[in-house]
């Protein structure tokens, strides 16, 4: 009898939960720093006040392990509601073996093709007419972070190219500062790698070795000056940079223990959390490079398809309000990115977000991020080879360039 | 033949073999299932060019021939073979050493053994953080023993490209020989006595009983620990993602790590498989015939 009345009650309890129509929805993302975390703080509260669904937060340290999660969680059949990827080719895969929501019904519904600039920033999530992600920002990668007060007090000029760093950084050395802070993460020394390639070349070698995948550029005179002027940065950073986080090298800017950082434009949230003022306590330089460039890449949300009729509702639901002007104003001014829309209200925007969002009108400035171009395993492959050339200032340029014109070689 | 055995068998008997063959066969299933069809369908893949998802567009050999072509792959073995060796042997003698302080009955036995022990309680990437935080040339213990006054004293092996691979070991040893101890410990008290006795009439120095008397018939403990050991050797990866992430550079790369880098975030499962068909390698070629060798063959004498 109890038994019954229990299986009863459970069913009961069942239907009732569908008549509310309300679902967990689980988020893989890398947003762990503190300004990140503010910032993913918002969409979580905003999307539990639109109704009964809930936003499961997980959280993962360092983006490759989290999207390693989401991989395996999607191919081992316990997918989550949503997943942070870069707006890039990392799930391009996942697009092709059909295992993504396609939101085009609520992508036509908004007009999204219509109001997300640069329109190049939807290409990733858009294969074979359908719409399989959601781009929520726009990062650019190529900053140096500076601590006025440092560069004033060694009395060197602020450097806007890499031989102005080169030469302004045994200055700061010698004035007892650590002329660069470093985190030797393996992605970190790609990001300042690819900061340094753009800064010494120009936006025709990027696309040449990037996009067409140019052995002759791979193997140039041009990638031979990247890597020694990258070797040469090995000198001004301290010893305790290797598996340090990018927000305590951002740390070590902030507090003046080191002069500047390259780091993308989501460093600024964790100044902003410090409390600093735009080009008053710090600096930004877009580069340093003879001509400021900036990749337009960014942050993605996918959905995996489930059969969970709710779960698809609550997608599309937090889909649509990823791109409410309201949602990206609050999300990228907390997170120091740039929106994806351009009718949305940036009055809070400081000195240095605006400086970005300069550079986002001037077409000749935005170049694309290289890993639109090559696939996650080239890119490792690249990822591997700039961090044994940096930890290891026995391997030659000669050797490394050859290890780099062979993976450029047999790129896809 | 087999129906002289039909006839043989007793009712009971038979039953019986029916029995453990219906409780045995779930356990056949899943180590076929499992083992076998698992391994053989990875070791395929590795033949294939698969990307992120399983595909069959076989490409013979070139998988292989790319991964002994990588140098982080080349890295990751030898890192292994360093690890491994040094883990081993030196897991052995800490937990010898322990277990034969704990034998010489002094005081407060289970509290040291509990103290022993505990490190072996801690997950791979709890040990890892500690250990990194405690390795940070800033913050840890080379700050605080510099700040005591040894100001040229330096302890800090994981920013060393040369050094990180043996920092990570301390931290593996550290947590590992503890489970030796045990092992060694149990060993130690299943000596019978008399030799101990036997031993002292002749006159024979303790560490010399210890060392040529009692280690020699601790075989089996030593072979289930070495077995144990040689087991978390090959897997290793989370200690590594914890403490260094693989780095600086390659130095601590390791090839649990490469395998599982590629069959996810990197989506190369073909490249993946090859390294983990590698990985099965040297497993089957030595360490089989060799606990064949140690338990399965006397069994039958």
């Amino acid at each position: 009898m109890m038994g019954k009345k229990l299986f009863a009650a459970t069913i009961g309890a069942g239907f009732m939960s569908a008549s509310v129509q309300a679902a967990d929805l689980e988020v893989i993302h890398w947003w762990t720093s503190g300004g990140e975390q503010k910032a993913v703080t918002v969409l979580a509260e905003e999307f539990n006040k639109l109704g009964n669904d809930k936003w499961v937060d997980t959280a993962v340290a360092l983006g490759e392990n989290a999207r390693a999660l989401t991989m395996q969680r999607i191919l081992g059949g316990d997918a989550p509601g949503a997943a942070q990827f870069n707006t890039s080719r990392q799930f391009e895969e996942l697009i092709e073996e059909g295992l993504l929501l396609d939101l085009t019904p609520v992508a036509e519904k908004e007009g999204w093709t219509d109001f997300i600039r640069p329109s190049s920033i939807l290409n990733p999530c858009m294969k074979d007419g359908g719409i399989y992600c959601v781009p929520v920002n726009i990062h650019s990668a190529q900053w140096l972070w500076t601590n006025k007060k440092v560069f004033a007090e060694v009395g060197v000029k602020e450097p806007n190219t890499w031989e102005e760093f080169l030469s302004v950084a045994p200055k700061i050395r010698e004035a007892g500062y650590i002329p660069l802070a470093f985190g030797g993460q393996g992605w970190q020394e790609r990001h300042v790698f690819d900061v340094v390639l753009i800064g010494v070349t120009d936006e025709a070698f990027w696309n040449r070795l990037w996009k067409d995948k140019s052995v002759d550029a791979a193997g140039s005179a041009q990638m031979r000056k990247v890597f020694e002027t990258f070797g040469a940065l090995r000198q001004f950073t301290d010893a305790g940079a290797p598996g340090r986080n990018w927000n305590d090298a951002t740390n070590m800017v902030i507090t003046g223990k080191a002069a500047a950082q390259v780091m993308g434009d989501w460093a600024r949230g964790e100044f902003a959390a410090a409390d600093k003022v735009a080009e008053v306590d710090y600096g930004c330089i877009p580069g340093p490079s003879k001509r400021p460039y900036l990749t337009l890449g960014g942050d993605a949300f996918i959905f995996p398809k489930s059969s969970d009729q709710n779960l698809e509702a609550a997608q599309m639901k937090l889909a649509s309000m990823m791109l409410s002007p309201y949602i990206q104003a609050k999300f990228n001014n907390t997170k120091g990115s740039l929106p994806v829309r351009a009718d949305v209200d940036l009055t809070v925007a400081d000195a240095c977000m605006k400086k970005g969002l300069a550079l986002l009108d001037d077409p000749k400035a935005s170049i694309t991020p290289a890993n639109a171009y090559i696939t996650e395993d080239t890119n490792g492959q690249i990822q591997d080879l700039v961090s044994t050339f940096w930890n290891e200032p026995s391997m030659s340029v000669d050797n490394a360039l050859a290890v780099f014109k062979g993976i450029i070689e047999d790129a896809e | 033949m087999a129906t002289s055995t039909k006839v043989s068998i007793p009712r009971r008997a038979k039953r019986v073999q029916i029995s453990s063959l219906l409780a045995s066969t779930p356990m056949a299933i899943v180590a076929i299932g499992v083992f076998v069809v698992c391994v053989g369908y990875s070791v395929m893949l590795s033949f294939t060019k698969s990307r992120l998802f399983p595909n069959f567009n076989w490409v013979g050999l070139d998988q292989y021939e790319r991964l002994w072509g990588t140098s982080r792959w080349v890295v990751s073995v030898e890192n292994l073979l360093i690890y491994g060796i040094l883990f081993i042997v030196l897991c052995l003698i800490a937990g010898f050493f322990m277990a034969v302080f704990l034998d010489q009955k002094v005081r407060f036995e289970s509290g040291f053994r509990t103290l022993f022990l505990y490190p072996y309680a801690m997950s791979l990437v709890v040990t890892g953080l500690v250990w990194q935080w405690m390795m940070e040339p800033s913050l840890g213990i080379q700050n605080v023993v510099q700040r005591m006054g040894w100001s040229s004293f330096e302890f800090a092996p994981l920013v060393d490209p040369q050094y990180a691979i043996y920092g990570v070991l301390i931290a593996a040893v550290w947590q590992s020989s503890g489970l030796v101890m045990a092992l060694m410990l149990a060993g130690l008290r299943g000596i019978d006595g008399e030799i101990w006795k036997a031993a002292r009439v002749d006159g024979i120095p303790t560490w010399q009983t210890y060392l040529f008397i009692v280690l020699p018939m601790m075989r089996p403990v030593m072979i289930t620990s070495v077995v144990l050991l040689a087991v978390g050797v090959v897997r290793v990866y989370d200690l590594i993602v914890a403490q260094t992430g693989g780095g600086p550079g390659m130095s601590t790369e390791m090839p649990a790590k490469f395998v599982i880098d590629h069959i996810t975030a990197r989506g190369n499962v073909g490249l993946g498989m090859a390294a983990a068909t590698m990985m099965l390698l040297p497993v089957l070629l030595v360490i089989g015939p060799w606990i064949y060798r140690e338990y399965v063959r006397p069994a039958k004498h």
